[in-house]
């Protein structure tokens, strides 16, 4: 009985060392972005590894969902009549809910993982010790750059999956199901609003996009310098940045969209 | 040096496309495009029931779009609701116009429809509409209906 609330207790204690550790680590990180700004060389590359390689796989999967949303949509639709809402109803739920989260769930498992993975064996490889025997912290070479690389791009990826998802509930609702052009557009049109719907999508993507990157870079940083130590960091990253994101998002839409 | 300058290309088509994104989301998905940046001026029409008005309906004439509602309030004396539209400052209504609410479409948006009247005044602005018509409910219909049914037998 007591051997269970003594382990109940360390890991009470042991989760909010970390959660002290991540914020700590947060702090650091926010005091030494600035000095990334006189090198854009460290955060153009960043931006390479963690935009331009997760560009493919979130266009696709943005092209796929907006086509499953056509073909479902106008299934559900043409029962009432209504195919012709077919546009707002695409837009509506990849602008306000899938673009955002489907798109920073694909990039904590495509770009987060990766960070994770590459700090961790740069940890265990004593890289990072070595940097500062070398007088360079490791914290304004290598982490700043990789927060800021995916602060910025989470927002742009998640509006290509959005963008691309219309243009693929267009393609099956307008090309393949025979809904009218027009329609499909204004009615898009009359039913999103710049402010309430777009503009809070991109809120949410780059909350999203700090969050993860967050994580990812603090996994890798704090994890065991072993080879079993990195690949656990590395599941913890997608499984804490997958909780996080749906959380988040929920908090998020409450505070949006609804009147809570 | 080959391999910078490709990598700096891809990061900047990346960019490129992602602001395109942004832009055909603001300018095709949204209602930016038809938001007016002209100057609208404010016009009150009192309806003894709004139905399920709600701000930023569109109001038209002739089936045009002129304008949006911008508020909806209640009048604590009178129990009407106060209906605020913003209409474009290029049009300008005569002062018999009249307002009726009706209902676009098979899903129930609601929108105010105004019927110029042929006075040679115009409404100023913050000037009331006096002549409306309520929004139609369509359970007093029916209501009416089966008391009409009723009483005739």
């Amino acid at each position: 009985m007591t051997q269970f609330f003594q382990r109940l207790g360390h890991s009470t204690l042991s989760s909010f060392a970390k959660l002290g550790r991540g914020s700590f680590f947060l702090m650091q990180i926010l005091k030494a972005t600035l000095s990334v700004i006189p090198r854009p060389r460290l955060l153009i590359n960043q931006l390479y590894s963690v935009g331009v390689l997760s560009f493919l796989i979130i266009s696709i999967s943005g092209l796929f969902v907006g086509m499953v949303l056509g073909l479902q949509g106008f299934y559900i639709l043409s029962d009432f009549g209504a195919e012709e809402t077919l546009g707002m109803m695409v837009a509506a739920s990849l602008v306000r809910e899938l673009g955002p989260v489907v798109a920073a769930l694909l990039f904590a498992g495509r770009a987060g993982s990766a960070l994770t993975a590459e700090i961790g064996l740069m940890k265990a490889t004593e890289q990072l010790s070595g940097m500062e025997m070398m007088a360079i912290d490791p914290i304004k070479r290598i982490i700043a750059p990789r927060l800021l690389a995916g602060f910025i791009s989470m927002p742009l990826l998640a509006a290509l999956f959005s963008a691309i998802g219309v243009l693929g509930g267009h393609m099956v609702g307008v090309g393949l199901l025979g809904v009218d052009d027009g329609s499909y557009w204004s009615q898009m049109q009359a039913g999103i609003d710049f402010q309430d719907d777009i503009i809070n999508g991109i809120i949410k993507s780059i909350i999203f996009g700090f969050a993860v990157s967050w994580i990812a870079l603090f996994e890798g940083y704090d994890a065991i310098p072993t080879s079993e130590g990195v690949s656990r960091a590395t599941t913890r990253t997608v499984v804490n940045s997958a909780f996080t994101i749906l959380g988040l998002d929920f908090i998020l839409t409450a505070l949006m969209f609804g009147d809570i | 040096m080959q391999n910078t300058r490709t990598a700096d290309t891809l990061v900047g088509l990346f960019v490129a496309c992602g602001i395109g994104a942004l832009f055909f989301m603001a300018l095709q998905i949204s209602n930016l495009s038809s938001f007016s940046k002209n100057a609208t001026y404010t016009i009150i029409a009192r309806f003894a029931n709004s139905g399920s008005l709600k701000i930023k309906s569109p109001i038209s004439v002739a089936g045009v779009h002129i304008g949006r509602v911008s508020n909806i309030s209640i009048d604590k004396t009178s129990y009407e609701a106060i209906v605020e539209m913003q209409i474009d400052a290029q049009y300008n209504l005569p002062d018999d116009t009249s307002a009726s609410i009706y209902t676009a479409g098979l899903l129930g948006e609601q929108y105010i429809s105004l019927e110029p009247g042929g006075s040679e005044d115009f409404i100023q602005p913050n000037g009331v509409i006096d002549i409306t018509q309520s929004a139609v409910v369509l359970e007093e219909i029916i209501g009416k209906f089966l008391f009409d049914k009723a009483s005739g037998e």
